[in-house]
């Protein structure tokens, strides 16, 4: 073990009996930047709770997927669900923790926070290069009442890979056919116009920067720095702005009856839903070699999932709704199993 | 270039334990040579793990990997030719703009500034060597961008992106990141090399040369062109090959405001990229054993070449001369 784990164990060992716990479980994970903030007070608030310490790095889905498949760490952390075979041939179970939401921002002088109206056929062309102006007609029809300048559209997006960008370009591939066929959906992609930046903070910035500028970053982000977000038409044809309550509408329809949990949550039905939502997923081995460890992580989940629900909503994310925690504890008891057989759900 | 002029410490005495001198010797010598030999060692297996890493990319797009200007994760389909553009276009810009303000700094501590204040300007200089690359990225970023997004590309954009045939290298959006701004900052961070480099070799020169020159009635500006350039040309020549050098291979400053598009734009503002950019950016994301990871090793593959070819003819220009002319 390295020093910083040994560090670790040694000061958990020092503040047990302070905690009133005789037991302190480790655990380690890798992977998603997008939900370790959540990850980091659930893991702070889980060893006061239940005396189980997280030890997460924040290291992309792209990092946490290698890793888990050499089993480096107990549990991987993925934006992006893996397809079917991949979690086959790796032997994990894929389930999520909890969504979150992308918005657009702009950077348009005269136009106030909320107050643009966008639609996904019309975010695609402007990521595609094809309304360059902010004056454009088919701006202007979506936005009567809104002065909008004759100004150059500066799009701007991650340039890192991110699963931001998987989840946005998701919603422009499900939004434009044409996007779909030319750029696709991927953590990064061939973006035809614009300039990136890196992170959601790089993004920002850039958008701050220029004049006429469109960007997108995660909800959560684009709340605590108060940027200036826009409303988008859902599928039911209501323009909505970004709000928890269109949050929770859009989760509340999302259809969790897929394989491996790998729920859409783009474009779901429903009058309030906001359209660009994603779970960001965990990548568990169903064969651990350590089931005490294993077992540790899904105690971990299990308590997220009950009592993790205020801090998730304090950070701007949304919670699972229940039925889907219950089934993924259901998924748990059936698919992890130690060397022997022995089953790692429920834990004790 | 002093130690040259130094007069070697006496050799210690000899005394009894020739014996045990001798074994410690061989030792010393053993000890040495195996630090020698495992910098080569190293610097092999970094070639060779590359070039393992990057062949099912290389193979599988063949020479084409090096024109083509595709970078499409989603197709999986992969060519070096933008990040290798932006990688010569960034660093030769900021040769460009380099290079002037070096020639100026060394002329003026060698030359123009009195002594009292050769030394305080000459430390400042080389202090901005020590500056961190991701400090300059940051000031860039935060600094820089903001000032060329709202005043500079702006002002350029309408009057000289107005002309015909150059008005294309100042055209679109004024982002404030781009390759203009990427060479921007890039000369900043290789002028002090460049700049060190230049004074040394020019102390170098024989000051009977300079005297004599003077003694004719040159003026300064005669005497470098006359004198101190031609006798130090080479070296020179050297020391910006050693700023391209590092221009080449910085990664966080440029990732910071390069703009990181995988286009070649013909407009300086336009948003461009750099191999050390663009694998410092997608490598996170990428998965192992896929074609992607592969074609960032070959990137990684190709940088290490272009940079080793320019250091080695660097070095190779630096050579000290066995004797001056």
């Amino acid at each position: 073990m390295d020093r910083r784990s040994f560090l670790a164990a040694a000061s958990a060992v020092a503040l047990a009996p302070a905690a009133g716990r005789a037991q302190s479980a480790q655990i380690t994970g890798a992977g998603a930047t997008f939900p370790a903030p959540l990850y980091a007070k659930w893991g702070e608030a889980a060893q006061r709770a239940i005396g189980v310490q997280l030890n997460y790095q924040a290291i992309g889905s792209g990092g946490g997927q290698n890793q888990i498949r050499n089993r480096t760490v107990d549990f991987g952390a993925s934006d992006a669900p893996l397809t079917a075979e991949q979690l086959q041939q790796s032997n994990l179970l894929q389930f999520p923790t909890v969504m979150g939401s992308v918005v657009p921002i702009v950077n348009i002088p005269g136009v106030e926070p909320d107050q643009l109206k966008l639609t996904g056929a019309l975010l695609a062309d402007i990521y595609a290069g094809k309304v360059t102006k902010w004056n454009d007609p088919r701006l202007a029809e979506n936005n009567p009442g809104v002065g909008l300048p004759n100004l150059a559209i500066a799009p701007a997006y991650r340039a890192d890979g991110s699963g931001t960008t998987f989840v946005f370009t998701s919603y422009l591939s499900a939004a434009a056919p044409e996007w779909k066929q030319k750029v696709g959906a991927a953590t990064s992609v061939r973006w035809p116009v614009g300039a990136g930046a890196r992170g959601n903070d790089g993004v920002a910035g850039t958008v701050r920067n220029t004049r006429g500028a469109i960007g997108y970053v995660e909800y959560a982000y684009a709340h605590t720095n108060r940027l200036t977000t826009a409303q988008l038409r859902n599928k039911a044809g209501n323009f909505v702005k970004p709000t928890m309550a269109s949050f929770q509408a859009a989760a509340g329809n999302a259809d969790w009856s897929v394989p491996d949990f790998a729920a859409s949550l783009i474009d779901t039905p429903g009058a309030e839903s906001w359209p660009i939502m994603s779970p960001t997923f965990i990548l568990l081995p169903t064969n651990p070699q350590d089931v005490a460890r294993s077992a540790s992580v899904m105690r971990f989940f299990d308590w997220a999932y009950r009592e993790g629900k205020q801090l998730a909503a304090e950070l701007e994310y949304v919670a699972l709704p229940d039925q889907v925690a219950e089934a993924i504890r259901k998924a748990w008891a059936e698919s992890v199993k130690g060397p022997n057989g022995q089953p790692g759900w429920p834990a004790r | 270039m002093q130690q040259a002029a130094t007069i070697p410490p006496p050799a210690p005495p000899i005394v009894a334990r020739r014996h045990a001198g001798s074994l410690s010797d061989a030792v010393f010598a053993l000890s040495c040579g195996a630090a020698g030999v495992l910098v080569l060692v190293l610097l092999g297996a970094v070639i060779v793990s590359l070039f393992l890493g990057g062949w099912p990319a290389l193979s599988a797009f063949g020479a084409g990997f090096l024109s083509s200007t595709e970078w499409d994760p989603v197709q999986d389909v992969y060519g070096a030719g933008v990040s290798i553009y932006g990688t010569l276009v960034t660093a030769l810009l900021a040769l460009a703009l380099a290079v002037p303000v070096a020639f100026g700094v060394a002329f003026f501590l060698t030359e123009v500034a009195p002594a009292w204040l050769r030394r305080p300007v000459g430390t400042a200089i080389e202090l901005l060597a020590a500056v961190p690359s991701i400090i300059y990225g940051m000031w860039g970023f935060f600094v820089i961008v903001p000032v060329m997004a709202s005043t500079i590309q702006p002002a350029v954009i309408g009057t000289l992106g107005e002309l015909p045939m150059i008005g294309a290298l100042f055209a679109g959006p004024p982002f404030g990141t781009g390759i203009l701004t990427a060479a921007l900052i890039l000369a900043i961070m290789v002028l002090p090399f460049i700049a060190a480099v230049m004074r040394d070799v020019f102390e170098a020169v024989p000051a009977i040369y300079k005297e004599s020159a003077y003694g004719l009635g040159a003026t300064t500006w005669e005497v470098v062109r006359g004198v101190v350039l031609p006798y130090t040309r080479v070296s020179v020549v050297g020391g910006i090959m050693l700023g391209l050098g590092r221009a080449l291979g910085e990664t966080m400053a440029v990732t910071f405001v390069i703009g990181n598009a995988n286009r070649i734009t013909p407009t300086l503002f336009g948003p461009g990229n750099t191999i050390a950019s663009l694998v410092a950016l997608e490598f996170p994301e990428s998965q192992m054993g896929s074609l992607k990871l592969s074609a960032l090793l070959a990137l990684g593959f190709l940088l290490f070449i272009i940079s080793f070819a320019v250091l080695a003819i660097s070095r190779w220009l630096l050579r000290p001369r066995a004797a001056g002319r």
